[in-house]
C-alpha cells in the first residue's frame, strides 16, 4: 500500500481540488469542499478500494492524511 | 440459522402509492449549496415525497390495497391474513392492523397483526406472511408495509431528512401447493440498535418536556429527543458487509446461481451504499434496477416501489426469478429469493394525501 496511490484516491473525491494540493501533512478537514458528507465519501473509497471499514470513531481521531494512511495500512495487513 | 424454504405460497400481486408533493433536496436550503449538490450526488436522492400532515402510513397503504384488491378482482372478505409492517403506526396502541382490517372491509374472521421493522421489513414480513398462509389451504393474504418517515424526521436535519421518503406498499398471496418454493435468509444484531433510533416516546424513555426541546447537535443537524437519529458511517458499514454476506450465503445453501436471477431488488438505502454492494457482489447496473433518484428511501417500502416502477412489465409478463434484500435498522437484514409468475402488477400510484 503506498501513500502516493492513497492520496490520488482522496484527491480524487474532493471536487475542484488542483493535484498536489494534499500531501501526507494535510488536515483533511481543512480542505476546500470538506463537510460531513466527506467523511462517508471517503470511508465508501476506502472500502472499495482496500475493503477496510474504518468507524466513525476510527475517523474521528485522524487528523491528517497520514494519520489515515497509517490506520488503513494498519488494517490491511491483519 | 434462520435460513428456510416456504413452499406452496403464490405472490398474486403488488401495488404501491406515494404522496403527491415532492421536495427537492437541491433547495435543502439550511446547508450551503456546494453542499447541497455533494449530497444529491452522493445519495443519488434527487428528490423525496413527503405526505401531509396527518396522513399516515397505514393510509398510502390502504389506497394501494384497495387499487390492487380492485384489480385482482378480490373479495375483501375472502381475506384472511393481513400482516402491517411499519415504523410509524396511527397510535401506539392498539395495532394499525386492526384499524386497517375495519377501514378495507375485511371480514371479522382475518387474523391482524403488526411488525415493526423498516429498511429490512420486505424480505422479513414476506416470511412471515408465507409462513402464515401455509397451512390455510386457499387462503388469501395481504402484507402492508411502507412508512411515512417525514412525521418522525426534523426538515433542519441534514444527516437524515434528505435520505427519507414516504409511500406504502400491498402486497396480495395467496396459499397455492402449486408455487415453487420462496426461500429466505434473516439475520439481525441488536447490539447495533442506536445506529437508527428515536430515542425517547417509548416507554425506554418516555416523552417529557425536554424531549421536544430542539438542540443544534452540529451545524445543519437540528432536531429534538423524539427525532430520527441516523449515524450514516455505522450504517454503511453495517450495510455493505452484511447485505452481501447474508445474499450469497442463501445462494449458496439452496445451490441457487446468481445467473438464474433476473433482477436482484435491494433495499434503496443512497447511492453510496446501494453501489458498494452491488460492486461487491459483482452485478451490473441492468441487474439491480434502482429508484433513488426519484423516490428516495422509502424504508420497508423500497423493494415494492423498485418492482412496481422499474420492473413492472417483467414481472406481469412471465416467470420471474427476484432476489430481495433489506438491510437496516435494527439492525435487521434479510434476503428472499421468490420466483414469480406475471403477477398483477400496477405501476407506482400517486394519491392526494
Amino acid at each position: 500500500m503506498q501513500l502516493d496511490t492513497f492520496i490520488a484516491h482522496i484527491e480524487e473525491e474532493f471536487e475542484d481540488l488542483p493535484a498536489g494540493i494534499i500531501t501526507g501533512d494535510t488536515a483533511f478537514r481543512q480542505l476546500d469542499g470538506w463537510s460531513s458528507m466527506m467523511a462517508l465519501i471517503l470511508i465508501a473509497r476506502i472500502d472499495s478500494e482496500y475493503n477496510v471499514n474504518l468507524t466513525a470513531e476510527e475517523l474521528a481521531e485522524a487528523t491528517t492524511v497520514n494519520d489515515l494512511f497509517t490506520l488503513v495500512k494498519t488494517r490491511v495487513a491483519v | 440459522m434462520a435460513i428456510f424454504s416456504i413452499p406452496g405460497v403464490k405472490l398474486a400481486g403488488m401495488a404501491t402509492t406515494v404522496p403527491k408533493h415532492e421536495v427537492f433536496n437541491l433547495e435543502f436550503d439550511t446547508i450551503p449549496e456546494k453542499e447541497r449538490k455533494l449530497y444529491v450526488r452522493t445519495t443519488g436522492i434527487n428528490k423525496r415525497r413527503v405526505a401531509k400532515p396527518g396522513t399516515c402510513t397505514s393510509d398510502l397503504c390502504e389506497h394501494s390495497a384497495k387499487a390492487l384488491i380492485a384489480e385482482l378482482g378480490w373479495e375483501p372478505s375472502e381475506i384472511q391474513v393481513l400482516v402491517f409492517l411499519t415504523q410509524t403506526p396511527d397510535y401506539i396502541t392498539p395495532a394499525t392492523a386492526a384499524v386497517l382490517q375495519a377501514k378495507l372491509g375485511l371480514s371479522k374472521t382475518c387474523m391482524a397483526l403488526d411488525v415493526n421493522l423498516g429498511c429490512s421489513g420486505y424480505p422479513y414480513g414476506l416470511s412471515v406472511v408465507a409462513s402464515l398462509l401455509r397451512n390455510m389451504p386457499g387462503a388469501k393474504a395481504l402484507f402492508l408495509a411502507g412508512d411515512v418517515s417525514s412525521a418522525c424526521l426534523s426538515e433542519q436535519d441534514k444527516s437524515a431528512a434528505p435520505i427519507f421518503s414516504d409511500a406504502g406498499s400491498a402486497t396480495a398471496l395467496v396459499q397455492d401447493n402449486a408455487a415453487p418454493a420462496m426461500h429466505f435468509n434473516l439475520e439481525t444484531d441488536g447490539s447495533g440498535y442506536e445506529a437508527i433510533i428515536i430515542p425517547q416516546g417509548g416507554y425506554r424513555n418516555p416523552t417529557t418536556v425536554q424531549s421536544l426541546q430542539v438542540v443544534t447537535e452540529s451545524p445543519g443537524i437540528v432536531r429534538n429527543k423524539t427525532h430520527l437519529v441516523l449515524n450514516g458511517i455505522n450504517v454503511f458499514n453495517f450495510s455493505v458487509q452484511a447485505a452481501p454476506k447474508n445474499a450469497n450465503a442463501l445462494l449458496e445453501h439452496f445451490n441457487i446461481s446468481k445467473k438464474s436471477v433476473d433482477y436482484f431488488v435491494f433495499h434503496q438505502a443512497n447511492l453510496v451504499i446501494n453501489e458498494s454492494i452491488r460492486k461487491k457482489l459483482a452485478l451490473s447496473a441492468e441487474q439491480t434496477p434502482q429508484t433513488l433518484g426519484r423516490f428516495g428511501n422509502t424504508s420497508s417500502a423500497t423493494i415494492p416501489i423498485t418492482i412496481t416502477s422499474e420492473i413492472q412489465a417483467a414481472v406481469s409478463q412471465g416467470p420471474c426469478r427476484l432476489l430481495l434484500s433489506g438491510f437496516g435498522v435494527g439492525l435487521s437484514w434479510g434476503t428472499a429469493i421468490i420466483d414469480t409468475n406475471a403477477i398483477v402488477c400496477l405501476p407506482v400510484l400517486e394519491a392526494d394525501l
